[in-house]
């Protein structure tokens, strides 16, 4: 399994955001997590990330315990993410935004970017290939000289998602990726993200609220409400269970 | 040989300062220029320096800091220490300049650094009023310390004392280091100038300039992707620090007599250098040297125009800031500059080429 999570759970003051969540992802899988507004999705994330330490429970990846380290060591570890609100180095090209994805794997020390070694100009041409054969596939290539910011929102979104992958991770997190995109848009990002797992290998958990996209891609689903698991499974038992429906079309 | 884009940039920033400085041999040479004139010329070198050191950390890092004529005072202090110490010790000039000069930009990365543990965990305002009370701290001990050997020994203390015998004191109160060798040249000015060029636009378009950008672009983002931010932003400060520390060794091997006076280590100094660094453009260095020249130049060559001397200096601020960063002006410079007519004469070339 790649990931494995047991009992997680985080208050913030005296609001209970997360409770005994759990989770269990197959290497290659991609696997949806949907849930109301405010069902604490994203908290989940930041707890997968390091964004914020549980009070209890416990992460695996790949069998490693990764509870409670830093976002940092879980990058390194094999954990990418996007984020719902998109979050790039706005006037930084789109080639160096991933550039900066693939600053752990391609070193060379400051001093010999100053003195530009040979090894300044190998590294760099190294990076700049994997850069582009990475924004090709987001079909981002003849755009890697714009500042992100100038991008439109569609291709910001998969400029985050080459920025995530261009860590080499083992899972990626994706938090609401079709958010604020047209059917068009969303139509293409559904094959993006399926040609990702299938060309990667890449194991995938998705936060999406669109559910022809969730439908569409996601093998298995796990529905959040008020912080918990409420079902968990395959796609489409999950989304005619009746309890679901019930949590998004609200008790009345 | 092919250039990137941004390193046909750098070149052109650096051959802008050789020119300049040909030019002023030459006229200088030819007997064109005024005493005043030439005496502008080393301190014009140490802004230009100061101002692309404290773009490292505004414009590229990101932060807001006022404590750099602190660094600069450090580096000054130090490397002066060393000089007037060795002055009659028969070690050539060149070289004793130079170990001045790794003593005072050493001696301020270690300071940079050592203000930076607690202070790069702030952000914004407090950082700038943080690093502004740590420049003004450094200003005040320096002015008020003495510091001398004889006989006995080394002395150090805030209240001024006699030597036994043979002694020498070296730093005096407020009164500073006198007889500090007159080292700093312009031509050594400029090359320090064209080494921090290089070092700051090398960083910058390198792996450890983006990972330094990123922190300032989304520092959240940034450490998703594995960034180390904290270690990244030490870095940068240190770096600047150093840069403003060897600034201040240029200023002290520029003047006999040397004192932590308000005016070449105050905050003010501080605030004088971040408006060359807003005013040539956030994270522009080529702006950050060509405004700190402008700017410093201008009023000492107004002087003669007394009281109409800060009028026109403002406006001369409001028509950079409007130059600068008036959307229409910076269209028509990506129009009509000098980059975007060497843009388009390469492409014409291109076309030629292709028809012959
Ligand atoms: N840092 C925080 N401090 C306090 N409360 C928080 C914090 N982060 C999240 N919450 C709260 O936790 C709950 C879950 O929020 P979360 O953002 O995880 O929801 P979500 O499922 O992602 O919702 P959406 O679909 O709207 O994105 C919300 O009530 C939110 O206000
Ligand atoms: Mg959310």
């Amino acid at each position: 399994m790649i990931l494995s999570v047991n009992d997680l759970g985080i208050s913030f003051g005296g609001l209970r955001a997360v409770d005994d969540f759990h989770i269990g992802i197959e290497q290659g899988e991609l696997y949806g997590l949907i849930g109301p507004n405010g069902a604490g999705k994203t908290t989940v994330f930041n707890l997968l990330t390091g964004v914020y330490r549980p009070d209890e429970g416990k992460i695996l990846l790949d069998g490693d315990d990764i509870t409670g380290l830093s976002t940092i060591e879980i990058n390194r570890a094999g954990i990418a993410r996007t984020f719902q609100n998109i979050r790039l180095f706005k006037d930084l090209s789109v080639l160096d935004n991933v550039k900066i994805g693939l600053h752990n794997r391609f070193s060379y020390s400051t001093l010999e970017g100053i003195l530009r070694l040979p090894n300044y100009f190998r590294t760099e041409k190294e990076m700049n290939v994997n850069a582009e054969e990475l924004l090709e596939v987001f079909g981002l290539k003849d755009e890697k000289e714009t500042l992100s910011k100038n991008l439109p929102y569609g291709k910001q979104r998969k400029l985050e998602i080459a920025r995530a992958l261009a860590t080499a991770p083992k899972l990626l997190l994706l938090d609401e990726p079709a958010a604020g995109m047209n059917p068009n848009e969303t139509g293409e990002l559904m094959e993006t993200i399926r040609f990702v797992r299938d060309h990667f290998k890449m194991t995938i958990l998705l936060i999406e609220h669109d559910m022809k996209l969730v439908a569409g891609i996601c093998e298995r689903l796990t529905v959040l409400n008020f912080g918990s698991v409420l079902v968990e499974g395959e796609t489409e038992k999950v989304l005619n269970d009746p309890e679901v429906i019930r949590a998004y079309l609200g008790e009345d | 040989m092919k250039f990137t884009k941004q390193t046909k940039h750098d070149l052109i920033t650096c051959g802008i300062v050789a020119a300049f400085y040909i030019l002023v041999t030459i006229l200088s040479a030819t007997g064109h220029l005024s005493n005043h004139f030439r005496g502008l010329l080393v301190p014009l070198c140490y802004y230009a320096i100061a101002a692309v050191s404290l773009n490292l950390v505004v414009g590229i890092l990101g932060d807001l800091s006022l404590g750099h004529a602190g660094f600069m005072c450090i580096g000054a202090f130090s490397s002066s220490l060393f000089s007037v110490a060795v002055k009659n010790s028969g070690l050539p000039s060149p070289l004793r300049f130079l170990i001045a000069l790794v003593i005072g930009t050493l001696m301020a990365a270690l300071f940079g650094f050592l203000i930076g543990i607690p202070v790069l965990r702030l952000n914004g305002d407090y950082l700038a009023i943080v690093t502004l009370a740590f420049g003004e701290i450094i200003k005040n001990f320096l002015s008020a310390v003495y510091l001398g050997y004889d006989e006995a020994g080394i002395h150090a203390s805030f209240k001024s004392f006699q030597l036994q015998g043979e002694g020498k004191m070296l730093i005096n109160g407020a009164m500073g280091i006198q007889g500090t060798p007159m080292d700093s040249s312009f031509t050594v000015a400029v090359l320090l100038l064209l080494i921090t060029l290089a070092v700051v636009m090398n960083i910058v378009n390198s792996r450890t300039g983006r990972a330094i950008m990123a922190i300032r672009d989304n520092r959240i983002a940034a450490e998703s992707v594995g960034i180390n931010v904290t270690s990244y932003k030490m870095l940068a400060f240190t770096v600047s620090a150093a840069i403003a520390g060897c600034a201040g060794v240029l200023f002290s091997h520029n003047t006999t007599t040397l004192t932590a006076s308000s005016t070449y280590f105050g905050y003010n100094v501080s605030i004088m250098i971040l408006v060359y660094v807003v005013l040539g453009g956030i994270g522009s260095i080529r702006g950050s040297v060509i405004a700190a020249a402008v700017l410093y130049v201008l009023p000492e060559m107004l002087r003669g125009l007394s009281t109409y001397r800060m009028l026109i200096y403002s406006i001369v601020l409001i028509v950079m800031m409007l130059i600068n960063w008036a959307p229409g002006a910076i269209a028509f410079r990506e129009r009509y500059g000098i980059m975007a007519f060497l843009r388009r004469r390469n492409e014409n070339r291109g076309k030629e080429g292709q028809r012959s």
